[in-house]
């Protein structure tokens, strides 16, 4: 009888030392977008480095509730976007701040960074560098007369039915701006924000039916763009661009009030095992050529100075077809969310979502 | 004596912490956190605000009755398709067809649900494969959109809680003696009036395990109802779903875990109620 | 005279397997008729489509003159108490047995009388709120019957219901059945393996094997005038001696068994020559016992004592030729006189050549 227990005991213990070990072993967690570690790199880092990269693919809500729920452990690197760090930091302590020192700035572009340092700083102390930044605005068959689209399209008639867009934040916001309103500005007033919010929610409602489906993934719009299930959707710039590779006519369109402006950041997680692999693979994928390569996989730029020179020429004409100058200079960039706005739009999305 | 009881209680070890680990102490966290309230950064305090929430927020309460009613309708609904299916495999197939009969309710659960309801959107969307077949044989002469409505949804449920039914159904009615039923029929009875008298009264103890199971699968079904039902979906795991993960806010989450789950549980106790059965039988006759 | 049951050349087969073979049966009113046959001998089959739950391949059925075909079991005229009863374990057992009238939309005042009625005169008056599982397997044995003659069927078919009950319960039961169906005067069909429920019950009996009928007659005739060597072998307990005939003198033959004995039989109704080849059957009762070896009779065995089996009235002993060491058995007279008997003994027996009956034997038929 003792002796069977013996062994299993025996074994337990060695598994989960074993599992612990292994933990230990040079390892990098990150927890990021789809695209943003490619492969290829992941390759090339493990080999210059000898650690070994475990990616988990996310986005912004799951990985501060990842982070929440463990306190901040179980990964390395977090890849949040910039107006996503302070709040929730304040809230749950789940990151912890980057040391400066270790990163080479210059690989940065210099005004990227300081931006972000701007947006994610608490008391003094940096939480989150730039990678990746990237439009929202709308995608659809740009072959028609029109010359230039508002969000608000996405509420008109010629469109009935063949509308889609995601049901979260970004939504409300770019309706807000369509409709002349600074949401951005009304941040810090709550009660302001509302009544804006209020307004965009009668707007989602009463156009409800023009509405095909509210997409949840990249890839669930893209196939619903291609399939002509839909035919004008709030989107990403990079699905647009990957869709004008295979239909020519189809494209990413900034609308006229402003695509809306997020950068994606490195931060570290606040019971982050590796800090220092984490320095080392932000260094490493900073570099032009390999900035480069994780454009091509994402879709979207980097904030690597230099970068641009690498990339892919056809990727370069489709974000050049989207964007000229006036219209970059119209992105608006999204400031840091205080805490409690989630709450109010929250609210104001499940009553869009219940209204018939 | 005191080795024996040793033994008994490491024996008991593995059911003690799993019931304490996975199922007691997740519920009584979840229950803590349902009942503070957000102060300021990282303040909370004790507070029923988010229960007081659901039940002045029609929104919330309107979402928990419809899918309440939603549910109770898939699974009358389950029911009324599974019947005749476990009849068919209890008292009709024999061998070789009874098993693959089961082995056809039992496949698609070889997939993961996931799977299984994109496999329902291939064929149902509006470019998807009936739509396209409607149009080769000109019942339509354009795309239908057959995704996004209540029916598909309560097709995809009716779909995924099909087994859990036909199970305990066929366990049940493989017990009834078939005298019983050529017995009714030798005294008189029709087809309608033997359903009705004798093997339905037999078999209610399966359909009341049936019953919960599909009603309480259903309740808590998240994929299904989200994936099928688009724009209009409206299901309330979704809403606690959104709560913890995309409103950060747990605390509304939990409360409405928990409400889900006292909720239902009145449900089928009512269920029970009315059914005159008691859990015990229909547990009993899980088995 | 229309019968209260007929059956006109009833065939009926599953797949390859010829079930019911030429049947033909008429079944007087107030009869209580017995099938009496081994397991898959056809016999629950036939039962079946009297009462319409299959239809014969040919043939027809007829139920108090009237052609049966196409009119299902609910329909007919006749009712059913199955071996396992069938009671509804899900009503009591006024509900059980009001269930038909129910079905016949009989109203509820008289539904509720007819109950009391019956119950009553199964003798077990007032238990209509008693459970079925309250009741003892004899009481649920005539609430199963009660259940049909409620109806007032025209036959009451019974498929062994006796099958699951011990054997006193059994003994009892038999009575009960016989007295209920005088009571009632219901036309009785019965069903059975056990030859002993069959003939204590019934008027007629019909012995069934390989879908077909061997003999159907009183149980006196099919005791002591079988037709055919399977209603010997199978009605009653019998001695089988296989042997040829060696020469036929007037009304008498000789029969040499394979052992090499010799006896004699008087063979009233099947034609022999010297050299078929047949069975011969005695019944144990019919064997006298002596201790005394001297005495000499027209058939006589000297033989020894093998082996009692003591059954009380039942009780017989297994008896060996000394000369041919072929085995007898035979019952034990329950006079005193043999009480002292033990194995090893020598007796003599001997029989009354009127007493045995011969059959060709079945393997020189079926070359």
């Amino acid at each position: 009888m003792l002796k069977p227990m013996k062994g299993l005991l025996a074994l337990t213990i060695s598994t989960v030392a074993m599992l612990t070990t292994s933990a230990q072993a040079e390892e990098l967690r990150i927890l990021t977008w789809g695209g943003y570690a490619p492969q290829e790199v992941i390759d090339q880092f493990e080999q210059e480095t000898g650690i070994t990269v475990k990616v988990t693919k996310s986005n912004n809500e799951d990985m501060i509730s990842k982070l929440r729920a463990t306190r901040g452990a179980g990964y390395d690197l977090v890849q949040p976007s910039q107006d996503r760090i302070v709040g929730a930091q304040k809230e749950y302590r789940i990151y912890k701040p980057v040391d400066l020192s270790k990163l080479d700035a210059g690989q940065f572009i210099p005004s990227m960074l300081s931006a972000t340092k701007a947006n994610t700083t608490i008391n003094g102390d940096v939480y989150g560098v730039p990678h990746i930044w990237g439009t929202s605005g709308l995608i659809t068959d740009t072959a028609g007369s029109k010359s230039s689209y508002s969000f608000n399209d996405l509420c008109s008639d010629d469109y009935k039915g063949k509308v889609s867009y995601r049901l979260k934040r970004p939504t409300l916001i770019g309706f807000a701006f369509a409709m002349g309103e600074d949401p951005f500005a009304a941040y810090n007033d709550q009660k302001k924000y509302a009544e804006i919010l209020g307004k965009v929610e009668q707007k989602l409602i009463n156009c409800k039916a023009n509405v095909k489906a509210y997409w949840e993934g990249g890839d669930a719009l893209l196939n619903l763009l291609r399939s002509g299930e839909v035919t004008l959707a709030m989107g990403w710039d990079a699905g647009g661009w990957k869709l004008h590779k295979e239909t020519t006519s189809i494209n990413f369109v900034p609308p006229e009030s402003g695509a809306l402006g997020w950068i994606d950041t490195f931060a570290l997680p606040a019971k982050g095992k590796n800090d220092e692999a984490a320095y080392q693979w932000i260094n490493f994928v900073m570099q032009p050529e390999i900035a480069a390569k994780i454009t091509e996989a994402a879709g979207n730029f980097t904030a690597s100075a230099g970068a641009e020179e690498f990339v892919n020429e056809q990727l370069s004409n489709s974000y050049k077809i989207s964007y000229n100058q006036s219209s970059l200079d119209n992105i608006k960039w999204y400031p840091p969310v205080p805490a409690g706005l989630e709450i109010i739009e929250g609210k104001t999305l499940d009553r869009i979502k219940a209204a018939q | 004596m005191t080795g024996r009881k040793l033994s008994f209680y490491l024996l008991l070890m593995p059911l003690l912490l799993t019931l304490t680990l996975l199922i007691l102490l997740p519920q009584l966290d979840m229950l803590g956190i349902s009942m503070r309230e957000r102060v300021s950064y990282g303040v909370y305090e004790f507070s029923l605000l988010h229960y007081r929430e659901f039940f002045t927020e029609p929104l919330y309460w309107n979402t928990f009755l419809r899918t309440a009613v939603m549910s109770i309708l898939a699974t009358a609904l389950t029911l009324l398709i599974s019947f005749p299916v476990a009849w068919y495999i209890a008292k009709i197939a024999q061998g070789k067809n009874k098993n693959l009969m089961f082995l056809a309710c039992l496949i698609p659960f070889w997939v993961s649900e996931l799977v299984r309801t994109y496999g329902w959107m291939i064929l149902l969307r509006e470019s998807g494969v009936v739509s396209g077949f409607l149009q080769w044989i000109g019942v339509v002469d354009a795309p239908v959109e057959m995704l996004y409505n209540d029916i598909t949804v309560m097709t995809g449920l009716v779909y995924a809680s099909m087994l859990f039914m036909v199970v305990p159904l066929v366990s049940t009615l493989e017990g009834m003696d078939d005298s019983l039923v050529e017995a009714a029929y030798d005294l008189g009875g029709n087809h309608f009036t033997v359903l009705r008298t004798v093997i339905i009264p037999y078999a209610v103890p399966g359909i009341v395990s049936g019953c919960i199971v599909v009603f309480m699968l259903t309740l808590g079904n998240y994929l299904t109802p989200t994936l099928l039902g688009g724009k209009d979906s409206l299901w309330f795991t979704e809403q606690i779903f959104t709560q913890f993960i995309t409103r950060f806010n747990w605390e509304q989450g939990a409360a409405f875990g928990v409400l889900l789950l006292c909720l239902s549980s009145l449900i089928v106790w009512l269920g029970l109620k009315l059914s005159k059965q008691s859990f015990k039988q229909a547990l009993a006759s899980e088995t | 005279m229309t019968f209260d049951l007929e059956c006109r050349n009833v065939f009926k087969h599953f797949g390859s397997f010829q079930a019911v073979n030429d049947i033909s049966l008429e079944i007087p009113a107030g009869f209580f008729f017995s099938i009496l046959g081994p397991s898959g001998c056809g016999k629950t089959t036939l039962l079946r489509m009297l009462a319409g739950f299959s239809e014969p391949d040919q043939g027809e059925i007829l139920i108090k003159g009237k052609k049966m075909a196409g009119i299902p079991a609910n329909k007919r005229p006749v009712n059913m108490v199955f071996q396992h009863l069938a009671l509804f374990p899900m009503m009591n057992v006024g509900e059980n047995i009001a269930y038909g009238l129910k079905r016949n939309r009989v109203p509820k005042p008289q539904r509720d009388k007819k109950v009391a009625d019956v119950l009553e005169r199964i003798g077990l008056p007032g238990i209509e709120k008693k459970s079925v599982n309250q009741l003892s397997g004899g009481q649920k044995q005539r609430v199963a019957i009660a259940r049909c003659l409620v109806l007032e069927p025209d036959v009451l078919l019974l498929d062994e219901p006796l099958g699951a009950l011990d054997l006193k319960l059994r003994e009892q039961m038999k009575v009960e059945l016989k007295k209920l169906q005088k009571a009632f005067g219901t036309t009785f069909i019965y069903i059975t393996h056990d030859q002993s429920e069959a003939m204590v019950m019934s008027d007629q009996v019909a012995v069934m094997n390989h879908g077909r009928f061997e003999q159907v007659g009183s149980p006196q005739s099919l005791y002591y005038e079988p037709k055919t060597s399977f209603v010997a072998g199978f009605v009653g307990n019998n001695n089988r001696v296989a042997g040829i005939v060696e020469s036929i003198v007037g009304e008498t033959a000789i029969i040499r068994s394979n052992a090499g004995q010799q006896f004699k039989t008087a063979f009233p109704k099947i034609d022999l020559k010297a050299g078929d080849a047949v069975d011969l059957f005695i019944r144990p009762e019919a064997i006298h016992i002596r201790r005394d070896q001297s005495v000499t009779s027209e058939n006589h065995i000297n033989g020894q004592v093998e082996n009692i089996l003591f059954d009380g009235g039942n009780s017989q002993i297994l008896v060996k030729d000394i000369d041919s060491s072929q085995e007898l058995s035979v019952s034990l007279p329950q006079t005193r006189e043999f009480n002292d008997l033990v194995a090893g003994d020598r007796v003599s027996l001997s029989w009354d050549m009127q007493q045995s009956n011969i059959f060709l034997s079945n393997k020189k038929r079926e070359s």
